[in-house]
């Protein structure tokens, strides 16, 4: 039987992990669908209710994968609840009477990489561990750039003089990438796009600044937060977000000792994910005087619920904006921009406040 | 000719509408149910804010706000659509200027909004629970077969208001069977639902909130002298309501009409014009997204609700 490969939708991420396992295992990758509100209602009709929402979000992409004939599924797992996705997950499937491999890269916050060799020597006999290392190192490169571009789009695509202009620049730059070949092909690649985006022609416009922090899934994933951003910058806002594939995989483990001390006067241990990240990370928008700060978690993700309370006291003591959501999978869009209205109608009364004091 | 602005909240239980005067003086006011037909409420409020103005005001402004902020907003080309929390802020300051918390329950939300020295600092909007609405006292008031006009007056007869969970409309309803099978007077379990509105209220939405007088209470439950009396009674604060508290949104937008004024004179013959709205599902891709075509004498002047823009 051949083997087909998928894995769950977060942002972007779907080109270089595609690219990655193209070239590392003679088997197909499937190409994922985008989640859509039947993919939602898939999973959430086969979870457990009060689970957190990015469960709901991944089955429901690997029934659908499933569906369309995937029978290798590879989940990542991490430090939370996220952890017992790949048990309960598989068993749920199996229940639906689908068969598959199921490979979970992250077990109990370690990941066993003899482990993984292992199962995708099951997948491919022929995996060659020296191949998948140079198209790791290709991979690692790529999310680095991608990230390190997403982020300048992030800030300024609320002022693009033409609509949608950084958008289908990056549609074409990640199906670029996607035809890397070798590691000095990206990099020339990236230079290329790098400059392109840089001159995308700006509105000369005063901005204000917004961070945004908060449960991993749902800040990487638009269809999570309901294109927050997207709402965001067409109000005129520069976003910045900490979180995304380069921190989570290789700056986390260095970064969040840095947030543990900066938060030490509300925390002393790590309260599992992201959340002592994003205690300290509030407290480092309140230092850089960022004009608003925007807390988004999953309904019922646990570390962030802890996290929330800190935050809110964070806020007040620095007199901060804050705007906190708790997506599900029922929120409406609708309620979602009645309140970044009312939050950047906020931040602009604040500012208009603030020049007649100083102007007395 | 002197100059006038519009303001309409259309909210989900009720339509309000302002007109006001350069010195934001009330010309016309009007306050009518929307029975789910937004665009019918408007155009009748018009032709009754019509027969109020006096004839020598011209008409400079429009501003909408309310659930149905959008759709209005199209239909009487509004120079101005906001929603519900600044409206109602902006509102509300132009008649108490030194207001530092607005109490705000309505027909399905509720909101909090704190302000200091007349600008927003915090604000919250209730999510996911109806038991803080006008909605949950309304479907209550009918369950025990109350006029809901005489809801405040039977709960101010209460001496001892029975207890009510106040955390979830469900079990509120079903402590509420339970306390009347159990026999208290009909005063008291009022009474205890007037409170547990409160208490819910102040749980959801005032968690974190520091609430600071002066306290203004506003929307349709504000109404309500029951819940009014458990407010002052739990924040030991005095509460402000005001008999015109129901048109700060629609006085809101008026006044932000005003502060963006053009050349443009507007008129209010709306209900002559054709103003209809189809919805139909795509079925081009999985989003299945519901499209809503609006038709302004049969000319198609937007739709919304598809994720790709596709019209």
């Amino acid at each position: 039987m051949n083997k087909i490969i998928a894995f769950p939708q977060v942002g972007d991420y779907a080109y270089p992990i595609t690219y990655l396992l193209k070239h590392i295992v003679r088997a197909e990758t499937l190409y994922i669908p985008h989640i859509s509100s039947e993919t939602i209602e898939l999973g959430s009709r086969y979870s457990p209710d009060f689970v957190c929402t990015p469960f709901k979000y991944t089955l429901g992409t690997f029934i659908e994968c499933l569906e369309l004939g995937a029978n290798v599924l590879i989940q990542l797992g991490g430090g939370c609840r996220y952890g017992y996705y790949h048990e309960l997950q598989k068993e749920i499937l199996k229940n639906l009477n689908y068969h598959f491999t199921y490979i979970n890269l992250v077990t109990e916050g370690k990941t066993d990489i003899k482990k993984i060799i292992k199962q995708f020597k099951k997948i491919d006999p022929k995996f060659s561990i020296l191949k998948g290392l140079y198209y790791l190192f290709i991979t690692k490169n790529m999310v680095k750039y991608m990230d390190e571009i997403d982020e300048y789009i992030r800030y300024n695509i609320g002022f693009e003089q033409e609509k949608n202009s950084f958008l289908n620049l990056k549609k074409e730059m990640l199906n670029s990438f996607s035809k890397t070949k070798g590691y000095f092909s990206l990099k020339r690649k990236y230079r290329y796009y790098k400059n392109k985006f840089k001159n995308i022609k700006l509105k000369n416009e005063p901005r204000f600044q917004v961070g945004i922090i908060g449960e991993l899934y749902t800040v990487m994933e638009p269809s999570a937060n309901y294109e927050l951003e997207l709402e965001l910058a067409s109000h005129g806002i520069a976003i910045k977000r900490y979180t995304n594939a380069t921190y989570l995989l290789f700056e986390k483990k260095k970064k969040v000792k840095k947030y543990l001390k900066k938060a030490k006067d509300y925390i002393k241990y790590k309260m599992g994910a992201d959340a002592a990240d994003n205690i300290g990370r509030c407290i480092e928008l309140c230092e850089e005087k960022f004009d608003g700060v925007i807390h988004i978690k999953s309904s019922f993700c646990t570390p962030e619920i802890g996290a929330s309370l800190i935050i809110k006291k964070i806020c007040q003591k620095y007199d901060m904006p804050l705007l906190e959501f708790s997506f599900d999978t029922n929120t409406s869009k609708v309620g979602m921009k009645t309140r970044c209205e009312a939050f950047v109608d906020m931040i602009e009364m604040r500012k208009e406040n603030e020049k007649v004091l100083f102007r007395n | 000719m002197k100059k006038c602005y519009l303001g309409i909240d259309i909210g989900s239980i009720s339509t309000k509408g302002v007109i006001i005067d350069y010195n934001n003086n009330i010309l016309a006011k009007d306050y009518l149910e929307t029975n789910g037909e937004p665009i019918q409420a408007v155009k009748k409020l018009i032709k009754s804010l019509k027969e109020q103005l006096p004839d020598d005001y011209v008409l400079k402004g429009i501003g909408t706000t309310g659930s149905a902020r959008k759709l209005i907003g199209l239909m009487v080309d509004a120079s101005i659509v906001k929603n519900e929390i600044t409206a109602h802020a902006i509102g509300t300051l132009a008649i108490h200027p030194d207001v530092k918390t607005i109490l705000e329950i309505g027909g399905q939300d509720s909101k909090i909004i704190i302000l200091r020295n007349g600008i927003i600092v915090d604000y919250s909007m209730n999510t996911l629970c109806a038991a803080g609405t006008g909605a949950f006292l309304s479907s209550q008031a009918k369950r025990l077969s109350i006029p809901i006009e005489e809801f405040g007056n039977m709960a101010l007869k209460s001496k001892t208001p029975v207890k009510i969970a106040a955390r979830c409309t469900v079990f509120a309803e079903s402590d509420l069977i339970h306390k009347a099978g159990l026999g208290y007077s009909k005063e008291d379990i009022i009474a205890g639902l007037c409170k547990s509105i409160v208490l819910n209220y102040l749980n959801n939405l005032g968690k974190g909130k520091k609430i600071e007088g002066p306290i203004v209470f506003q929307g349709g439950v504000s109404k309500n002298k029951g819940v009014v009396k458990y407010f002052k009674e739990v924040l030991k604060m005095p509460i402000i309501v005001d008999p015109n508290g129901h048109l700060m949104g629609a006085m809101g937008m008026a006044i932000l009409a005003k502060q963006k004024e053009t050349d443009k004179v507007y008129n209010l013959n709306f209900h002559d014009i054709s103003f209809v709205t189809k919805g139909e599902e795509c079925n081009r891709c999985s989003n299945h997204c519901e499209i809503l075509r609006i038709y302004k004498d049969d000319e198609l002047v937007d739709a919304w609700g598809s994720k790709c823009h596709r019209v």
